[in-house]
């Protein structure tokens, strides 16, 4: 079963601030660039997830629709206490995203009388400890899961639940002919486009698919998807988190950055908040990505994007070599005279430190002593509050961060930001 | 110095042996070890571990009698259900009250302060009472 939070980020916003309730609602991305949360009036509306915030002003004002950034501490923080109820309900959990969690219910839901009954349990249990509104989609494969959820949240009918199981094959095949093969889970914008070069156009065309011709053209992944279509679960439930293959951290500025001074602070910044993560999971990496670009929607302006690879002589976590071998990249890709509007790293051939090949100049005690002073420096982080210890490179007054103009309090983290009661 | 020691202990019931490990100081025996306890936790004793418990910050004089002054963090929990007699949090006007919930004798509902200077909230026939969660505790550092 997929259990999702309608407009989670919108719902969030709400909870707390009952004027909010029925105006339509919008939560912009970082740096308040675009729309990443629409309350259904805004829906209504016809904006489009990713919309950029400055092209719907008009309609905006026209239709009163109140914008605020992003407030991912209050999401974070309600997004752990959805996690703890559904696992309450349900052990065999799966966090797949901070507002969707997989539960494997086959035998839970006989204590509820069947999966329709505990569908509603759950939905009544996050109304009323949360106010949050939730649907429910069941499956025999994680993929049918995801369907069913879309199914529940599209189409009123369902009350917020779906269980395809209780469907006959007649109906669930009438659903699935219905369904753009884009909203299958797995089939992003390009690949729902060579599909519908041959004729797979909805879920059902999909479905019917041969998966091992389909394997031939686009892969293991295409077969696995039309082999869960078919109801054969392929995607175990992963209940403790993979370590990522790659680590990504890239914002916006908050306003252009021009000088180069400037981009290695953000640049140093962003790789040492990445090595951290790195560490956390016990990773190495083999080399660093930078990537530098000006406003694309700035179209009266010059532009420039580019980035560039640097492999490590020995993959690494020490935030040193990381910050160095960015640095170096960074200053290749630099070019005077734009106005930056975002950079940004990437950490790739991530690999397990325990083990790590060593190469043939590689110094063990040099190793050993930089991974204590990792260690040192992850702590203080931790217990003393991010950015304790920090590196020169990172600059200290960071004018180019993140704008967040209109985010709400931190309702439920921080002692003077808690919602007022008269 | 530390002695280790290992005796075997044999359950008659289960029949089977078990072997315990325990270890013998020598010197005297801290007369507390056996009684130590964790310290006091305020965030359990508050109720603060449920996920459906919130917090909120206290404005205006309207529950004084009640011991809940302006300033004030008030605890409140979701998931109970709000009976007759409790100080809840209600929506109002699109706003956060926190009053005390009072069924007249005909079987409607009120909210009521606790001080005088305010008037009973009353709800007109069709007009629904919007209670938001159950006010379990108070918080308020002096000084």
């Amino acid at each position: 079963m997929l259990v999702d939070v309608n407009n989670f980020y919108v719902s969030c916003e709400r909870i707390f601030n009952p004027r909010l309730r029925d105006v339509p609602l919008l939560v912009l991305s970082n740096n308040d660039g675009c729309a990443v949360a629409r309350s259904n009036e805004v829906k209504a509306l016809g904006v489009k997830m990713g919309t950029p915030w400055f092209k719907i002003q008009d309609l905006a004002r026209q239709h009163g629709i109140i914008a605020y950034s992003s407030n991912y501490t209050l999401y974070a923080s309600m997004s752990d206490r959805a996690v703890t109820i559904l696992r309450d309900i349900c052990p065999d959990l799966e966090v797949y995203s901070i507002d969707e969690s997989f539960l494997r219910v086959e035998k839970i839901a006989l204590h509820y009388g069947g999966i329709e009954a505990m569908s509603h349990a759950i939905r009544d249990r996050m109304q009323r400890d949360l106010s949050l509104p939730v649907c429910c989609g069941c499956g025999p494969s994680k993929t049918l899961a995801k369907l069913a959820n879309h199914l529940a949240k599209k189409n009123p009918e369902f009350n917020g639940v779906c269980d395809l199981n209780s469907l006959s094959k007649s109906e669930r095949l009438r659903w699935m002919s219905r369904i753009d093969v884009g909203e299958v889970w797995g089939i992003g914008r390009r690949l729902a486009e060579r599909l519908r070069v041959l004729n797979i156009r909805t879920v059902l065309d999909l479905r019917r698919a041969d998966p091992k011709q389909m394997r031939a053209g686009f892969g293991v992944v295409m077969e696995r998807t039309i082999n869960e279509l078919r109801g054969v679960s392929c995607l175990s439930l992963e209940e403790v988190e993979p370590p990522r293959k790659q680590i990504i951290v890239s914002r916006s500025f908050g306003r252009p950055v021009k000088a180069l001074s400037e981009l290695r602070e953000s640049v140093s910044t962003y790789t040492a908040r990445a090595a951290e993560k790195l560490r956390a999971q016990a990773s190495i990496a083999a080399a660093v990505h930078v990537f530098i670009h000006t406003n694309p929607f700035k179209e009266n302006m010059p532009q420039y994007s580019a980035s560039k690879s640097i492999a490590l002589a020995n993959p690494s976590d020490d935030t040193r070599e990381l910050i160095a071998a960015a640095q170096h990249a960074l200053t290749a890709l630099y070019r005077p005279g734009y106005a930056y509007k975002k950079s940004g790293i990437m950490l790739i051939g991530l690999s397990d430190k325990s083990i790590q090949q060593r190469s043939l100049f590689d110094d063990e005690s040099q190793r050993s002593r930089s991974s204590q002073l990792m260690t040192a420096i992850d702590r203080l982080n931790r217990d003393y509050g991010r950015d304790t210890v920090t590196w020169g490179s990172a600059g200290i007054a960071r004018h180019w961060s993140m704008r967040a103009e209109n985010r709400s309090p931190r309702y439920t983290t921080r002692w003077s930001e808690l919602p007022i009661v008269h | 110095m530390v002695l280790c020691a290992q005796s075997m202990h044999i359950d008659a019931d289960a029949q089977c042996v078990k072997s315990i490990h325990y270890r013998v100081k020598c010197g005297f025996p801290s007369p507390a070890a056996d009684y130590t306890e964790d310290s006091l936790n305020l965030s359990e004793y508050l109720g603060f571990d449920k996920p459906s418990v919130f917090t909120f910050s206290v404005s205006g004089e309207s529950m004084i009698n009640a011991g809940i002054l302006d300033g004030d963090k008030v605890i409140i929990d979701r998931a109970l259900t709000p009976k007759n007699g409790d100080v809840v949090v209600a929506v109002v006007d699109a706003e956060y009250t926190l009053k005390r919930l009072v069924r007249r004798a005909d079987g409607r509902f009120e909210l009521h302060a606790e001080n005088p200077a305010f008037k009973p909230i009353q709800f007109a026939e069709g007009q629904s009472l919007e209670v938001w969660g159950v006010l379990i505790g108070v918080i308020r550092k002096c000084g």
